[in-house]
């Protein structure tokens, strides 16, 4: 019997063994349970409305009415600058990209615990998870959008507004793509350390909260004051936002190099996100 | 034969009680080890898995240094204690954990069943179900489609195909659950213990189905279960698994026997701790078979000792115990005569008849009593058992549902059957 095995050495389709490389990701694997992240997002809606009432429409209620709030209580309690734009759309648009960003980052640092159960039973890439629940964000994101363009239609058509269209729409696409990638990566960075150190659980809801402050959301880059403009533009997530508005609605403070930034603090989120992430899966069973 | 599972030095260990704020610092001391090139301090410390001492460390091997290969076609059964290693090993061998040291080598596509269902969304209809979870276990889109027809039949729920799985009996729920996984495409399938689930009739038809899966299709089938009569009827090899150790592999019914003899030691005496008060002294209480085994079967009759020390001469005492199933029904009780005991050492025994109870858990309320009236001690579910079935004379290898499981005589036209 040990000629044979020995013979046959090199076919081996899988070795199971304790330590693997550090980036090791087995991208084939990936590829061929691609059909369970797309019904895990089907799950996603599917189960989001079912048994409601208003179904979909649930969709929008929301960031209809957090912009509803903003406008009233930032725009005409506070008085914050909008750099120009008509509050409803200047606050919506915010609404609705940081919205993307923060469920990203909130569900997919979770996303252990969540799936404790699935996790502890059947092998598959653990990245279809977290790549599931980017991608449901994703359309879920879509969706609301289709808000935000019917709100500056009519912001077109009844208010005269004046929208500026301009080449930076173009890079809305890459725009998008940043922000799931930063949301994805800082999510499997704290979801791996979470199944570890729990603490980490009660941070992150009211870290997210915090960080939207030291976002441009509630206000523009353009209107912080000076001193702190530095300190708000090291965070990745301004020129994406910046770059949003810009291309969406024509203003923004924003410039190439500050993209540039902003990517590669993406990048290395992310590798780091995944590195980490890919050393927990392997054992998080014993400790969660 | 071609080796399709090549297992060589498997070992996990595992760190008992908590886990969590206090790895900071062991986390520290981990990291150093590995930038000096040295081994992790916490592996030398480890120490068998034996639940019943209480170690020195909090690491244990949940398995320690595990050798063996499957070749192509086998079915092999695993069995062993609980806590013996069982689940850890399909653990590792489905990837859900990864081993701590060792290596094994796989040929072919494996799939694991470790439970039916899993994934399932009960918001989601029973058609939306066997797509996900198929995918969970592995299957492309385009399979489950070929075989969506096939799944449905098997399951026997074609009616409540597109209702919520949440409005599913939980029968039902299993059987749609089980439907999936046994359509599964994989050269290596392993599969815990998950035949315990759904009505006989149910219950048969999988059986039926893993013994296609291994005989007729030629796959490769690992089965862990402490039903030993199926293990003997799916599988030609076994392996014993004792504290995370292999201890030996060979015929099922050679295992199974070894087994069924590891250990003589006493049954149950883990939970006991003495009692004491004014009156007396209760200082043993076990229950064992007459081969004092580890391991009680359904043909073993049962002998409930107690051991108690009077202080004192004392009219009017009765032992008693009440037997309940897993459920916590009570199945029946016993009881003496009121006694007149005497000072000193006493043992009471209670024989249980054999062929009477099911191979299920079970677990014992015993009480001495003053008078019938009130009890002068009395232990709420003080032993738990498992009886085992290893033999079935019917060559039946499910379950037997019941509570208890008495041996009737039979007979055909007179004549004893």
């Amino acid at each position: 019997m040990k000629e044979v095995v020995q013979g046959h050495a090199d076919t081996w389709d899988l070795v199971i063994e304790p330590r693997s490389g550090v980036f090791d990701i087995n991208f084939t694997d990936l590829w061929r349970y691609r059909d369970l992240l797309w019904l895990l997002v089907k799950r996603d809606f599917v189960s989001f409305y079912k048994q409601t009432i208003l179904g979909p429409l649930w969709f929008f209620i929301q960031p209809f009415f957090t912009t509803v709030i903003y406008v009233f209580i930032f725009g005409s309690l506070a008085g914050l600058k909008t750099d120009g734009l008509p509050g409803p759309l200047f606050y919506m648009t915010n609404v609705v990209a940081w919205n993307y960003f923060s469920d990203c980052l909130l569900k997919t640092s979770t996303v252990f615990k969540d799936n404790a159960n699935i996790f502890g039973k059947v092998y598959f890439p653990r990245l279809i998870m977290p790549l599931s629940i980017v991608v449901s964000n994703m359309v879920r994101f879509a969706v609301q959008l289709l808000l935000l363009f019917l709100t500056i239609a009519y912001y077109i058509i009844f208010k005269d507004y004046h929208l500026q269209l301009n080449a930076y729409f173009l890079l809305f696409p890459l725009i998008i793509i940043l922000m799931a990638m930063l949301g994805l990566g800082a999510g499997m960075l704290i979801s791996a350390l979470t199944t570890k150190y729990r603490d980490l659980t009660f941070l992150v809801t009211f870290g997210v909260q915090l960080l939207m402050y030291v976002t441009p959301v509630i206000y523009p880059l353009s209107s912080a004051p000076q001193k702190y403009k530095g300190f708000i533009a090291l965070n990745p997530l301004s020129p994406i936002m910046e770059g949003m508005r810009l291309g969406l609605l024509g203003k923004g403070d924003f410039s190439f190099h500050s993209l540039l930034y902003s990517v590669i603090a993406t990048l290395v989120i992310l590798f780091t996100g995944i590195v980490v992430f890919n050393k927990v899966e392997k054992t998080f069973v014993d400790t969660v | 034969m071609n080796n399709v599972i090549e297992v060589s030095h498997l070992s996990k260990i595992y760190r008992l009680g908590e886990i969590g704020t206090g790895t900071i610092s062991q986390d520290l001391q981990r990291w150093v080890a590995k930038m000096r090139g040295k081994e992790d301090p916490f592996l030398k410390i480890g120490e068998a898995n034996d639940r019943s001492q209480k170690g020195e460390t909090d690491i244990v091997y949940s398995l320690r240094d595990m050798n063996f290969t499957i070749g192509q076609g086998e079915a092999v059964g695993v069995i062993g204690r609980n806590g013996a290693g069982k689940s850890t090993l399909l653990k590792i061998l489905s990837r859900v954990t990864s081993p701590t040291t060792g290596k094994i080598k796989i040929k072919g596509r494996i799939a694991s069943l470790l439970e039916v269902g899993t994934g399932f969304h009960p918001e989601l209809t029973g058609k939306e179900n066997i797509y996900l979870n198929g995918a969970i276990l592995g299957m492309r889109k385009k399979e489950i489609d070929r075989k969506f027809d096939q799944i449905v039949d098997f399951s026997g729920v074609e009616r409540y195909i597109d209702t919520p799985v949440k409005r599913y009996s939980s029968g039902m729920y299993v059987r749609l659950a089980f439907a999936v996984a046994a359509h599964l495409e994989s050269e290596i399938l392993i599969v815990d213990e998950v035949l315990a689930v759904g009505d006989a009739d149910f219950q048969s038809k999988c059986l039926g189905k893993m013994k296609d899966v291994s005989h007729d299709q030629g796959r490769t089938v690992l089965f862990v279960s402490h039903n030993l009569a199926s293990v003997r009827a799916l599988c030609e090899r076994s392996m014993l698994l004792q504290n995370g150790q292999l201890t030996s592999m060979g015929a099922s019914g050679s295992i199974i026997n070894e087994y069924l003899d590891s250990g003589k030691s006493l049954a149950v005496k883990d939970t006991f701790k003495i009692v004491e008060n004014d009156i007396f002294r209760w200082t043993d209480l076990r229950i064992e078979n007459n081969q004092k085994t580890q391991i009680l079967t359904i043909n073993d009759e049962l002998t409930l000792r107690f051991e108690v020390f009077f202080k004192q001469d004392i009219p009017g005492i009765a032992y008693e115990f009440y037997l309940y199933d897993k459920a916590e029904t009570m199945v029946f009780m016993s009881f003496t005569h009121t006694l007149r005991m005497v000072e000193g050492n006493h043992v009471i025994e209670c024989k249980i008849p054999k062929n009477i109870l099911n191979d299920q858990a079970y677990s014992l309320t015993v009480g001495i009593s003053k008078d019938y009236k009130y009890f002068i001690a009395k232990l709420e579910h003080i032993i738990r058992f498992e009886l085992e079935n290893y033999f079935d004379e019917y060559g039946w290898q499910g379950e037997i549902p019941g509570v208890i499981r008495p041996k009737c005589s039979w007979a055909l036209n007179d004549k004893a059957i």
